[in-house]
């Protein structure tokens, strides 16, 4: 059967002599380029702007330290709305699904009532790991509104005077409260700086935005830190300085603090925190998007939608919350260590200074028992959990002995624990020798 | 068969054998509407859009009779296609789980097998001589079966969305929708919400199609190439699923499928969507001119 050759005239060919093989094959060449160029020029784009987006530091003039501090203090931007990302990474071990935190996983199961409706401590221990987007909007002390933008659904606490809603889409439930009267005081004290959990979640998911962050270190910091302004980036479109803190002790995991400051408002728009360990910033949350103008009011009105179940937290609620809060206790300080989280904060006692601050508190035999691996754990105990803790705790900790006794040690990027046979709990953002040394000193 | 009644038909309504650009484009059009016709007509197509209407049809029942006792309290907390806990409140959100349901897999599938049979069917059959013998030329040509494949990904989705809307009324009740973010709106703004979704979910697909063509001028088997577009397109599935891989996803071309959700927040999240809809552009693009550059320059020997 004939060939049938491409038609030049109609189709818009280079030349309009059809015959030949040496033009019909630069031909082809010529016309397979256009794909090659589209693909080329799309990835050279992709390469250049993500290039360019972390160099054009923005010319700014000189600022010294303390009057930037000065200028976020006296930042009273009241309304800002905008979306946030944050990045985690605590460098812990991958947990495998199912076994994630053992015995505890289905405790706090049971608590929550059928897990129906995803407390908001839950959605606070999701934001510990890795990438989320979050959108705010904030007008005024007593009106805020956040929202975790999920895939297909979105986790919304609004908070408007002194009620406060949270809305999970997902299960289509509500959680009403009411609002504390004093929103944001009183949460620098110590030097929590992983959030709280417990009964104040909303408020601990509020504390991820990037002013309560910085407003945190800036309290928790005194004569053993450094403060320098790291020249300016430009974050959000908006140019910013870079306030940089660092730990002069040297037993701290911290590497250093970034907080991109914006330069007209004095609003921090971005914190980082690096482990002295590096790699990729154990927390990075920064705005991707921000202004500064007056939100809708209509974004912090919230009326139950139809059909939504509705959980209302009064006395009976807060105590059940708390006790699932205690079922999560007893996985996080062994998983996170953070400090605060965990146990009873009047039982810790703090040793050290500054950054190399360590907390120690017993966490009763129970838990020395399960740690050393042989432990019926607790009420919940099962024969097959426990033998799922030991094998769990195998993956996460490692054995260490010392002056003290023995015991294991839990790590992450920036904070370790140490939790020793007898039941004790030594926790700090400082390195494994640091805490030893307390268990030794405290035996 | 009708491949050839269809050329022929074509040819008899624009007879002028002068290649006058005029009638060359007249010639163009009618190649459109023939070839829209012709896939429309086949058996094949339309048991393609049955599948895809009796998907909401099958969630509905199944959510209907899942909660049919007790008054609906579908406490599913997440499990399931996205949206689901919201179906027994209101209908139209059938159309959103329906569409986040087909979206993964039937639509793109629906898709590669029109796209892949689009050029290598008409190879394989020995009728793609015929419509090359009309002076239409073949980027025209090609140009027709892109946009009749872009037609159908647009009767598939609205087939979709229509029969959920239907089988929503029917079930469940319609009213004022619940927006994610925990906003109310009226029914008909949630209607056009509905509508910019299943338009979204239709330029979903538009990257799928442009590959799918590609794949058609790369052989004269119509199967083949219906088979190596959806194993093109599970196999890139699999591939966004691994976290290891985060560092290329961003551009893969399902990777943002189901962004089309944000149109459901409060204020609307354009982020995704438009990062979805540009990736597709730039699939459309990639993969279409580069059928563009294999089908005019081969050799057609059948």
């Amino acid at each position: 059967m004939a060939r049938i050759q491409p038609t030049p005239d109609t189709d818009g060919a280079a030349g309009p002599d059809g015959d030949g093989g040496g033009t019909g094959r630069r031909r082809k060449a010529v016309r397979y380029a256009v794909p090659v160029a589209v693909a080329g020029v799309a990835a050279a784009t992709i390469g250049i702007t993500s290039a360019f987006a972390g160099t054009g530091d923005p010319d700014l003039p000189k600022i010294s330290a303390q009057d930037l501090i000065a200028k976020m203090a006296q930042s009273d931007t009241q309304r800002i709305s905008g979306t946030v990302k944050i990045s985690t990474d605590l460098g812990l071990p991958s947990l495998p699904s199912g076994a994630s935190f053992g015995a505890d996983g289905q405790g706090g199961k049971g608590g929550g009532k059928g897990g129906a409706a995803p407390s908001p401590e839950s959605k606070l221990t999701e934001l510990l790991s890795g990438t989320h987007t979050l959108r705010v909007a904030a007008d005024g002390p007593d009106k805020q509104r956040l929202s975790l933008v999920e895939r297909a659904a979105e986790y919304s606490v609004i908070r408007n005077g002194d009620q406060l809603w949270a809305y999970d889409s997902a299960s289509n439930t509500v959680h009403h409260s009411k609002a504390p009267q004093a929103p944001a005081e009183g949460k620098g004290k110590g030097k929590d700086k992983g959030g709280k959990g417990g009964q104040d979640a909303p408020k601990g998911l509020e504390a991820a935005s990037p002013q309560e962050l910085a407003k945190k270190v800036l309290a928790a910091s005194d004569e053993s830190t450094s403060i320098t302004v790291g020249g300016t980036a430009k974050v959000a479109g908006r140019d910013a300085y870079q306030l940089v803190i660092k730990p002069k002790q040297g037993e701290s995991t911290v590497g250093s603090v970034r907080i991109a400051v914006d330069a007209k408002s004095g609003v921090p728009l971005k914190f980082t925190l690096a482990a002295k360990s590096g790699g990729k910033a154990v927390v990075d949350a920064g705005f991707t998007k921000v202004d500064f103008g007056k939100p809708a009011a209509d974004t912090f009105a919230f009326t139950p939608p139809k059909g939504a179940k509705v959980t209302e937290a009064d006395g009976k609620d807060a105590g059940k919350g708390a006790g699932a809060g205690r079922d999560h206790k007893n996985a996080l300080p062994e998983a996170l260590g953070l400090p605060g989280v965990g146990g009873d904060a009047s039982g810790a006692k703090v040793t050290g200074e500054g950054w190399a601050s360590i907390a120690q508190f017993s966490a009763g035999k129970d838990a020395g028992a399960a740690v050393a691996g042989k432990g019926k754990s607790g009420a919940k105990g099962g024969e097959k959990n426990a033998a799922d803790a030991g094998a769990l705790l195998d993956s996460l900790g490692g054995k260490v002995s010392g002056g003290f006794g023995s015991g294991r040690v839990f790590s992450t990027k920036i904070v370790n624990a140490l939790v020793t046979d007898d039941g004790k709990v030594f926790v700090g953002a400082v390195s494994k020798d640091a805490l030893v040394k307390a268990a030794n000193a405290a035996k | 068969m009708s491949r050839a009644e269809a050329a022929d038909a074509g040819a008899t309504a624009a007879p002028a054998p002068a290649p006058a650009p005029a009638a060359a484009r007249r010639w163009g059009l009618s190649l459109l509407l023939s070839e829209v016709t012709t896939t429309f007509r086949r058996w094949r197509t339309l048991a393609l859009l049955g599948v895809l209407a009796a998907v909401p049809i099958l969630i509905g029942i199944a959510v209907k009779i899942e909660t049919g006792g007790d008054g609906g309290d579908g406490g599913h907390g997440g499990g399931g296609p996205a949206f689901i806990s919201q179906v027994t409140n209101n209908g139209l959100f059938l159309v959103f789980t329906s569409l986040a349901a087909t979206l993964p897999f039937f639509l793109p599938m629906a898709i590669g097998v029109i796209a892949g049979d689009s050029v290598a069917g008409e190879a394989g059959s020995g009728t793609l001589r015929y419509l090359l013998v009309a002076p239409a030329g073949r980027t025209r040509l090609l140009l027709a079966k892109y946009a009749t494949t872009m037609a159908f990904c647009f009767a598939a989705t609205l087939v979709v969305a229509v029969s959920a809307l239907a089988v929503g009324a029917l079930l469940f009740p319609l009213g004022e929708v619940t927006l994610i973010s925990g906003t109310t709106i009226g029914f008909g703004e949630g209607l056009l919400r509905a509508l910019a979704i299943a338009a979204v979910v239709a330029l979903s697909l538009v990257g799928v199609a442009a590959l799918g063509l590609f794949v058609s001028t790369l052989t004269t088997s119509g199967v083949a190439a219906m088979a190596t577009t959806v194993g093109l397109l599970i196999t890139v599935q699999i591939l966004d699923q691994f976290p290891q891989l985060s560092a290329i996803q961003p551009y893969l071309f399902p990777h943002y499928w189901l962004s089309f959700a944000d149109l459901l927040r409060d204020p609307v999240y354009w982020d995704q969507v438009l990062r979805n809809l540009g990736l597709q552009a730039l699939y459309a693009a990639v993969f279409g001119s580069a059928a563009w550059a294999r089908f005019t320059t081969k050799d057609i020997t059948v």
